[in-house]
């Protein structure tokens, strides 16, 4: 099961189903269920961002969120000031990826251990969360757009097709550049991986010390990583702030953060499929239960949490693997014995 | 002169409420290398058992003081014995877990209690330095930090439960030849952890905004001050309060509470990268 996971066919596999579904799911279904579906793609941008980076990487970031968020802000901001869609989004990239940079230099060549790095990320969120948050007097803006504090920016454009502000894209064409934009994303992953620096950085996870002593430096490698993380989760954070014209301080809130590690946690650690099945099972389960009201939101998602965490701490998706795994290995061994 | 006072005054307070909200925290993760994300909703717990004993007719002290530690330490011994126990040892595992507790916690008293605040009155009056008015709480909560921190102290080093509990810490095999049993030394040492940040809890509720998610506000600056103060728990949680307290109080006199407390943040991710053992590593070393 390992050697299929690690194939480049179950690669290509993925890709074929997702561009399928892709092409199907508009045709489908109505409006509305196809505007709920791009918030699920969206999100599983978010998701593929932090299975990188921990699953591969073994970067253990608590803060997904801040680079999420930083990329919603910085596409909101600069296309109120630029009214034209290119640049603010190529910015939602590069700006979470170079604050990941800045970070990821401070953390990874302050040598800190994952479990202070954890706690770090954690408290770079907050910091986010709690500075925008106070940002709600007309004094904080930039240029044309004010930061509006708790209350968010409302009305922000959405995306163009490049160089005409005229043509913005409606739902399907924004649910197509959503999902394709995800299985990219995804092929482009699996090839890093399967690259020469992919097979470094997997190595540096499995043992930091002995891939230093062959004469890699781990900091470099993981920065790099981490950086590409960034950049992922600032293009969702992009995507998101299109996705409802709106953006608040929540996307920096520890709850968000929480969410990603859930879906990486039931999807399956070490997968980069998992965390996006997980994630969007969990947001429909989340939409379920809010429109039901009997149970909190936070208390399912953090019993699923703990849950997993101790009965099921591989995810599914590798534990299905298991056991499908043992179903076909079984009978050959059995007939030996006999 | 007054105003250099009331300044003085308000960064020995900031000090104080540090060192109050992480030394529940340096006891689970100092000794037990437990990291307990839930630490804030322990400290939520504390607050919200405290007010309901208050608005149930008990003195408003013996609440704090009593019934906030008492409801979080049991509350501790379950997590222990349905949750921490099957993780010791699996770090990563522990953080995501007591994650989940508490989104778990904040799920639970939202249900039960509602999405809103409550509060108690701040006990005792004020009294004026010249044109300035200060809060006799805010003296008592300058004074309780002291206290706790001398009673760590003692049980840490003059008890034999304090012997036994770092001894265990330090090498769990020989404590069990020896004849003590690991699991209830473990147990004792969480629910002693969760009953200070359960008395955290309590003593700030007449102060802060008592919501199901006001944990989230704690628990960065409770593991901040412990990770910054280093492998000795009380001195290094008693210097990073003094530091992180100064630098976050000093920076809200020149500008808002938002900016000092984001400049603590950027104190402590900035300290970290040139101490990454904490303060102790590098100073006060073999201190308690």
């Amino acid at each position: 099961m390992t050697a299929f996971r690690n194939s480049s066919l179950s690669a290509l596999l993925v890709i074929v189903l997702g561009v399928l579904a892709t092409l199907a799911i508009p045709q489908w279904v109505d409006d509305f269920a196809l505007i709920q579906i791009t918030i699920y793609v969206v999100m599983a941008i978010l998701a593929i961002s932090q299975a990188f980076i921990w699953g591969f990487s073994g970067i253990l970031c608590f803060g997904q969120a801040s680079f999420f968020g930083l990329g919603a802000y910085t596409y909101a901001l600069s296309v109120i000031n630029m009214g034209e869609s290119t640049w603010p989004v190529l910015l939602a990239i590069a700006v979470p990826g170079i604050f990941a940079m800045l970070l990821g230099y401070f953390m990874f060549y302050g040598r800190l251990s994952d479990v202070y790095m954890g706690v770090i990320t954690l408290t770079v969120s907050l910091i986010f969360f709690n500075s925008v948050n106070s940002t709600a007097g007309p004094e904080y803006h930039v240029g044309k757009a004010p930061l509006g504090g708790f209350n968010g920016i409302p009305a922000i454009p959405g995306i163009n097709m490049p160089g005409n502000p005229e043509n913005t894209l409606d739902a399907v064409a924004f649910f197509y550049l959503s999902a394709f934009s995800l299985i990219l994303i995804y092929a482009g992953l699996r090839w890093l991986i399967s690259s020469r620096i992919g097979h470094v950085i997997v190595a540096i996870k499995e043992n930091e010390q002995r891939a230093t002593l062959l004469g890699f430096d781990a900091r470099a490698y993981k920065l790099f990583a981490f950086t590409v993380g960034g950049c992922i989760a600032g293009l969702a954070g992009c995507y998101f702030a299109n996705w409802g014209s709106f953006t608040s301080p929540t996307v920096f809130s520890l709850a968000q953060s929480a969410q990603i590690i859930v879906w990486v946690i039931v999807g399956g650690l070490g997968t980069l499929v998992g965390p996006i099945i997980g994630c969007m099972a969990i947001q429909w389960l989340t939409t379920q239960i809010g429109t039901q009201q009997t149970f909190n939101a936070n208390l399912v998602l953090g019993f699923i949490l703990t849950v997993f965490v101790l009965l099921v701490p591989k995810g599914i998706i590798p534990s299905l693997g298991d056991v499908l795994s043992s179903l076909f290995a079984r009978k050959p061994q059995q007939g030996e014995d006999a | 002169m007054d105003l250099a006072l009331i300044v003085s005054v308000q960064v020995l307070y900031a000090v104080a409420t540090l060192v109050i909200i992480s030394s529940g925290l340096a006891v689970i993760f100092g000794m037990m290398r437990v990291i307990n994300l839930a630490h804030g909703e322990f400290l939520m717990l504390g607050a919200y058992s405290a007010i309901f004993a208050t608005k149930q007719g008990i003195d408003i002290w013996i609440s704090m003081l009593v019934v906030a530690p008492i409801v979080v330490g049991l509350f501790g011994i379950v997590v222990e014995r349905v949750i921490i126990r099957h993780l010791y040892g699996r770090m990563v595992d522990t953080m995501l877990a007591t994650w989940g507790l508490s989104l778990l916690s904040v799920g639970l008293v939202t249900s039960i209690f509602g999405n809103t605040t409550a509060g108690v009155s701040t006990p005792l009056g004020s009294f004026s330095i010249g044109l300035y008015s200060v809060s006799i709480y805010t003296m008592v909560i300058i004074l309780i930090a002291v206290l706790l921190l001398l009673a760590i102290r003692w049980v840490l080093r003059s008890t034999d439960w304090g012997l036994i509990a770092r001894g265990t810490m330090q090498n769990p095999a020989m404590a069990d030849v020896l004849g003590i049993s690991p699991n209830k030394v473990y147990a004792t040492t969480f629910a002693v952890g969760a009953a200070l940040s359960g008395l955290a809890g309590g003593l700030l509720a007449p102060v802060s905004g008592v919501v199901p998610t006001m944990g989230a506000s704690f628990i960065a600056k409770a593991f901040i001050t412990v990770i910054g103060g280093g492998s000795a728990i009380l001195a290094g949680t008693a210097s990073a309060s003094a530091l992180f307290g100064l630098i976050n109080q000093l920076a809200t006199f020149i500008t808002t509470p938002v900016f000092g407390e984001v400049a603590l943040f950027i104190a402590a991710v900035v300290m970290l990268r040139l101490l990454p053992q904490g303060i102790t590593g590098r100073f006060f070393k073999g201190s308690l």
